[in-house]
């Protein structure tokens, strides 16, 4: 088997590189794919322990993140269109008022 | 290291330079497509792991799905090209953070969990041992998933309505 913290330090990789996209991307649609990374670090360490404890119920909670994740992506993108719609821009920096 | 060690290394630096190329990239779609290849080496830690199920679950819904509706996304919002359009000026903050995040979480799992192998049998992560599990023990969960689904959906098509009447 795969031992555990080498796992945990690809998923711990896949995390901080999300949050950097996060915090420097300024496109809208590349922030979200950013989130995308950090679902994704914290599926990997759900199967990981799933394995480590003898359970599935961390697979089980795993397909219930990628379910969550999907409705959020397509929320996510039809306000980005949504906004875009409105303001010609998605860069996150300009949009920076609640109306108008 | 095992074999099994092995490939998990080479898929997750293949997975790790996806990801830097995603947050990196100068074009939206190259990031979309270096998505694409981490979300791909995910689904085959999956497997080294012993758990099918997620990870044909996870090339289904993220690379399928997900990426897909990303593109559209793209598509549609015509996102500029170039690090500056992309990126904001507080790059170098943003990279300490990541760091301190990394650094972090790498000291607490050194502290936590030893790297002496594990000589624990896989569970199997089969359709039907996930199903067992999610149908005995998770039903008001997946009924709750289930209407999460529903409302993304209703909410996707009333916010993107191209009419003005409420």
């Amino acid at each position: 088997m795969i031992r555990l913290p080498l796992v945990l330090t690809f998923s711990a990789v896949l995390f901080s590189t999300g949050v950097y996209g996060v915090l420097a991307r300024r496109n809208a649609v590349l922030v979200l794919m950013s989130i995308e990374l950090m679902l994704n670090a914290v599926n990997i360490n759900l199967v990981a322990f799933s394995q480590h404890l003898q359970q599935v119920t961390g697979q089980v909670f795993a397909l219930f993140v990628i379910a969550v994740a999907a409705a959020e992506v397509g929320i996510g993108l039809a306000i980005v269109i949504l906004i875009y719609r409105n303001r010609e821009t998605i860069n996150v920096d300009e949009v920076n008022l609640l109306k108008w | 290291m095992s074999s099994q060690e092995i490939a998990f290394v080479i898929v997750a630096v293949a997975g790790t330079i996806g990801a830097f190329r995603v947050v990196t990239a100068r074009n939206v779609v190259h990031a979309a497509l270096y998505l694409v290849v981490t979300l791909s080496s995910t689904g085959v830690v999956y497997l080294l792991l012993a758990a099918e199920f997620v990870a044909w679950v996870q090339i289904l819904i993220y690379v399928g799905a997900i990426v897909i509706l990303f593109l559209f996304g793209l598509m549609l919002t015509k996102a500029p090209i170039g690090r500056e359009a992309l990126d904001n000026q507080r790059r170098g903050v943003a990279f300490l953070v990541g760091l301190a995040v990394f650094g972090g979480l790498f000291y607490l799992l050194q502290d936590a969990f030893p790297w002496t192998a594990s000589d624990v049998e896989p569970v199997q992560g089969s359709a039907s041992s996930i199903g067992t599990s999610i149908f005995a023990d998770f039903v008001l969960p997946f009924e709750a998933v289930s209407f999460l689904l529903l409302a993304a959906l209703i909410g996707a098509v009333v916010l993107s309505r191209k009419d003005d009447a409420p």
